[in-house]
Formats: structure tokens, sequence, C-alpha cells
């Protein structure tokens, strides 16, 4: 990796250009957090394991350490080692690992 | 500025797209071969490789863009080792047609065995035929494990030109494996998953321009085909040149395209 300071902009003008729009980001988060209490849980008593990745990626977000882009991509990642034969019709992904390993 | 998407799957996009395009000073594309969104048969494979080698030119050669193609099955249809294989036996013959650049999209989705066998498969192909490779790493939690495991796989092949070989949609989790290990890397910029495009301005940013491409990969589902466009507006707005805006989104893609003796532009037409 190059120097840290490999933006091109400074920091005052980088705050300046994005804070307004990752302002209203963090309260789509909030929203959508509010939004899960308001809804009715229906079988679910424990926290679904995509809310559950999200909660554990949102300590990363306000730790002092750097790359967290790259570490919450780790940490919503699939850490198994296991090759399935087959995955049975399943196309899609979730978003995030149905076992969250630490 | 002229550009280059080299990952877009215009067969899913209207005339309009191609004309927004031409405007925003696309002057070429490349269409790797893609999962309709249902399996297909081998039968429906073949009527899309006529598609994608015929058709598709003449449509984009009305908005005055060259449109170049690749060959495979993908790997959301390559868990099912009989079709991929009734597929894969009918690319050779597509692979003379004039705007075939090499084999792709290949690699891994829910990154099982069935995958990896047929991946084994497509990049022998290639081997064979001498064909530049295009890589499609899975999504989200699949990701970072898909592209350690593909790269596993292309490590067998020991006589692969490393430079012949991009793996596309990386992330902030998966450039660093991919450019370390002598490949090309592709940055997907898409509206929820893969790359926004101040992220992957950041990643530029972080790791430099080279062996690096961008890409819309525009398709039937959330995306973008101007998010090539929009991430040149947002390496300007942040400070970058336009050297090295220019280097991404023309260069580049012409560096790598161009390993494949097809590969011409006419800047004229």
């Amino acid at each position: 990796m190059k120097s840290s300071y490999n933006c091109p902009s400074n920091r005052k003008r980088v705050i300046d250009l994005y804070f307004l729009e990752h302002r209203a980001k963090l309260l789509d988060i909030a929203s959508f957090l509010d939004r899960i209490q308001r809804a009715d849980p229906l079988e679910e008593k424990e926290d679904n394991f995509r809310l559950k990745a999200l909660k554990n990626a949102l300590h990363l977000l306000i730790d002092d350490e750097p790359n967290k882009t790259k570490r919450i991509l780790e940490s919503l990642s699939d850490q198994d080692s296991e090759v399935p034969q087959s995955a049975l019709g399943t196309k899609g992904a979730m978003g995030a690992p149905k076992e969250i390993k630490k | 500025m002229k550009y280059i998407d080299p990952h877009v799957h215009m067969v899913s996009r209207t005339t309009d797209d191609y004309q927004r395009m031409a405007m925003a000073g696309c002057v070429a594309i490349t269409e790797p071969a893609f999962w309709a969104g249902y399996d297909r048969s081998g039968e429906g494979f073949r009527d899309y490789f006529i598609q994608l080698t015929e058709n598709e030119p003449k449509r984009a050669a009305q908005y005055g863009i060259q449109h170049f193609t690749w060959m495979s099955i993908n790997p959301k249809e390559a868990d099912d080792p009989v079709l991929a294989r009734e597929v894969i036996s009918m690319i050779p013959s597509f692979l003379e047609k004039p705007n075939v650049l090499g084999i792709g999209e290949i690699g891994l989705n829910k990154n099982t065995k069935n995958e990896l066998q047929i991946l084994e498969e497509h990049i022998a192909l290639a081997v064979e035929y001498n064909q530049l490779i295009l890589i499609h790493t899975p999504h989200l939690e699949d990701k970072l494990k898909g592209t350690l495991l593909i790269m596993d796989v292309l490590k067998q092949f020991s006589q692969i030109d490393r430079g012949r070989v991009l793996i596309d949609h990386v992330e902030e989790h998966t450039v660093e494996h991919v450019l370390n290990q002598g490949y090309w890397a592709g940055m997907t910029l898409y509206p929820d998953t893969k790359c926004t495009p101040e992220r992957a301005t950041d990643i530029i940013e972080m790791f430099g321009e080279e062996r690096m491409w961008l890409n819309s990969a525009g398709d039937w589902g959330p995306s973008d085909p101007l998010a090539v466009p929009k991430t040149r507006l947002e390496m300007q707005k942040r400070g970058h040149t336009q050297k090295t805006i220019e280097k991404m989104s023309f260069e580049n893609p012409c560096r790598f395209l161009s390993q494949s003796k097809k590969f011409h532009l006419n800047l004229e037409s």
C-alpha cells in the first residue's frame, strides 16, 4: 500500500464534499434498525443472523483502526473452509454468513 | 473524453442505454456471457451466443460503439455439470467469430465442487485455444472464499500468463490478493453490491492504477450503464488528473484487451 495520505483532497475538503451524504446514510441505518424494532418479530426470538452480522460490523465502524471497509467486508464473509458438491439450486447470496466466525 | 466499458451485458439493456453511453463518450464495450435470470437449455445457449456474436455488434454499431464479447457458461449455471459440458462443447466454433476476445465470465457463484470442476474445464479450453480469461468472483459473503479458491485453481495451470487473466468484481478485501498474484483486477460499479464510484476511487488511491479497470456490469438487475463515466466524474471531483482518469477508463482496458489480436479500435467510425 502507498502512503496513508494518498487521497488527492485534503481532510477538510473530503469532509466538506461528503459529510451531508454520509449523515443521511447514518440516519438511514438508524431508521432501518428502528423499523426492525417496530416490526412484529413473529417466531424470530433472537436476532436474525444478518442483523447480528450488521451489528457486529457497526463495532468495526467506530473503532480507531484503519481499513474499516476491508475489515467489515471480511466480517461479512463466509469463513467456512468446507466446499459442498452442489448449491442444490441456490443462486443468490444473503450478504452475511450464516455463522459469524471471529 | 472517450471511455470503454469492458464488462456490460447489453443484451439486457435498451437501445436508449447505447445512446446515453455513446453521448457520455463510450467507444467500445465488451460483453461476457451471462446468466439470463433462469437456467437455459443447451440450445438456448447457442441462440444466445449467436446474439452476442452477430446481433449485438450491429445494435451497438448504430451508436458508434464497437462490441466485443466473451464465451462461457456463467458460474450461476455451472453447478449443473451436464448442461455446462454441453455448452462448453459448442464454444470452440464461436471462438472464431471476429468479436470474441476470450473465455468469460467464468469462475464461481456458490463455491461448489461442481462449479470448481467446470471452472477448470473452462480454463483448460482457454489454454488450448490461447484465449484471454475473464473471471467472475462470487457475490457478497461468498466473494472472499471464492476469490481464493479461483486463484488456487488458476495456480494449477502453470502455463498461464497471469497478465492475460482479469479477475473481476474485486472489493477492498480481495483486490490486494488479486494484484499481489500478478492478475489484472476489475472493479464493478453497482448501486447496492460490489463497488460504488466513491469506493472504486478509494481503491485506486490505495492500490494505484496498474492492472486495474472499471466496469458497470450493467445487466437486467439493479445496475447503471453510465457507472464508468460517473466514476470518472467522482475522480475529477476528488482532484485526480485527467491522465489518471483516462488511464483507468480507457488506456488500461485497451492494454489488457489488446492482448487479443481481435481487439482493434476504429475511433474514426
